[in-house]
């Protein structure tokens, strides 16, 4: 295990109190003094403590067992796209390195086609036209995205790491914050791109909350 | 006989014989509730500890702001109407407050007093919190801030960039104002952001007497 190794890149890590503590007691870089290395254990029990408070909308366990001792769930989501009923991209940032950064252009064209797909797949369906909703999953080899569409027909566009457990609340709580911090907002124009420092804020606060 | 020639004659007439208001008394409306109580019948302190939905003060003030935001012409103009608008609700408020204090209410006649109403009593029957802090500007002796590290008003606005200066909180600045001239201490209050690192959203309303109102403080107060 690398000496930089970060907690917080591993996405779905299981593990017993037993374990965890030995991993981290005994993992410490060999060559530093005792001094910076009792540091670097501060700084490593630090993180776990808070570690083991996991911000948990991500974990389906019961609360006193996963958040306590059981799981060390970091979400690690790469990026958020909020289209507009016609189509058009509002808002789009990136969170975690894994995306290929695209030109502004390009998200927008990306947006406009996924609208298209959406719209395609939504009638595709030969069994009943009640329930359809369209694409909701794509999955390829190094991203999942999920996409939910509200009954206004804005579309929450989530990309994240493969594997990645409990997307869909991921997605609702965006939409959540969106309906509180973009909606509530009186200076944003409906349909328009979206400029809210508190949405950042507190989008950014939900998915990266230990960073 | 007649009635059955004029197929164009309208369905209701003056003769007919349920009275206008039938259909008021018969169902809900905003104004009259099945029983026939408006809210002015209800007694005063029925509301006292009962909640209103932070959403949809949050949609109604969204709405003030939308609509105060039309017929101004900058950030200036803007707060100041967002103050007028408070400035009827405080002063309603206040009313509501003294007599909800019953006896107890007390005429306050010294500014610390009176600031010590503001940021604990009136504070906490609108927002159910006092205020956070109640300080006095050591430069100058007419004025004072109440601090508020998450107005209730602002927890869903974010301002554009283009209007930095504006402070939502300018609608609870007249409130207070209305407060401190009810209670004969005329004064201008303004609000003004000073986010600190972890309430980026911190208000101070700083509050500026008249001068006549230390004037009489001296005299009153002064040897003391």
């Amino acid at each position: 295990m690398p000496a930089d190794w970060d907690i917080w890149a591993v996405s779905d890590w299981v593990t017993k109190p037993g374990e965890w503590r030995n991993e981290v007691m005994e993992e410490g870089p060999e060559e530093l003094s005792t001094g910076s290395r009792k540091r670097e254990r501060k700084k490593r029990r630090q993180a776990r403590e808070t570690g083991f408070k996991c911000s948990a909308l991500l974990c389906s366990e019961p609360r006193p067992r996963c958040c306590r001792w059981y799981h060390i769930v970091a979400m690690v989501v790469y990026a958020v796209l909020i289209l507009n009923k016609a189509g058009g991209l509002i808002f789009q940032r990136d969170f975690n390195p894994g995306l290929q950064k695209l030109t502004s252009n390009d998200y927008l064209i990306l947006a406009g086609t996924f609208h298209g797909v959406h719209a395609i797949t939504s009638q595709i369906s030969p069994t009943n036209e009640t329930g359809a909703s369209g694409l909701e999953v794509l999955e390829s080899e190094n991203f999942v995205m999920r996409c939910f569409q509200t009954l206004t027909g804005t579309k929450f566009l989530v990309f994240a790491e493969p594997r990645q457990p409990n997307l869909d609340v991921v997605v609702r709580r965006v939409y959540e914050l969106y309906s509180d911090y973009v909606m509530k907002n009186p200076f944003y124009q409906i349909e328009m791109p979206i400029r809210s420092e508190g949405f950042e804020r507190h989008l950014s606060a939900y998915i990266k909350p230990h960073q | 006989m007649n009635r059955d020639t004029s197929p164009f004659r309208p369905a209701s007439t003056g003769a007919s014989p349920t009275p206008k208001h039938a259909s008021l008394t018969a169902s809900t409306n905003l104004r009259y509730s099945l029983t026939r109580k408006s809210i002015y019948d209800r007694h005063l302190n029925r509301t006292k500890t009962s909640e209103l939905s932070k959403s949809a003060f949050a949609f109604l003030f969204g709405e003030m702001v939308q609509h105060a935001q039309k017929k101004v012409y900058g950030v200036q103009d803007l707060e100041k109407k967002l103050n007028q608008h408070g400035y009827a609700v405080g002063q309603r408020f206040l009313e509501l407050l003294l007599w909800r204090e019953g006896r107890t209410a007390k005429r306050e006649t010294r500014i610390l007093g009176i600031l010590q109403f503001i940021s604990h009593s009136l504070y906490r029957a609108i927002f159910q919190k006092p205020a956070d802090t109640l300080e006095k500007v050591r430069e100058n002796e007419d004025e004072y801030m109440i601090s508020d590290n998450d107005p209730l008003v602002n927890s869903y606005i974010s301002v554009p960039k283009e209007m930095s200066q504006l402070n939502c909180a300018a609608f609870i600045a007249g409130i207070i104002e209305a407060v401190l001239d009810g209670h004969c201490f005329p004064a201008k209050v303004t609000a003004h952001t000073a986010p600190s690192d972890m309430w980026p959203g911190r208000t101070v309303f700083l509050i500026k007497f008249e001068p006549e109102v230390l004037e009489r403080e001296g005299l009153r107060h002064g040897s003391t």
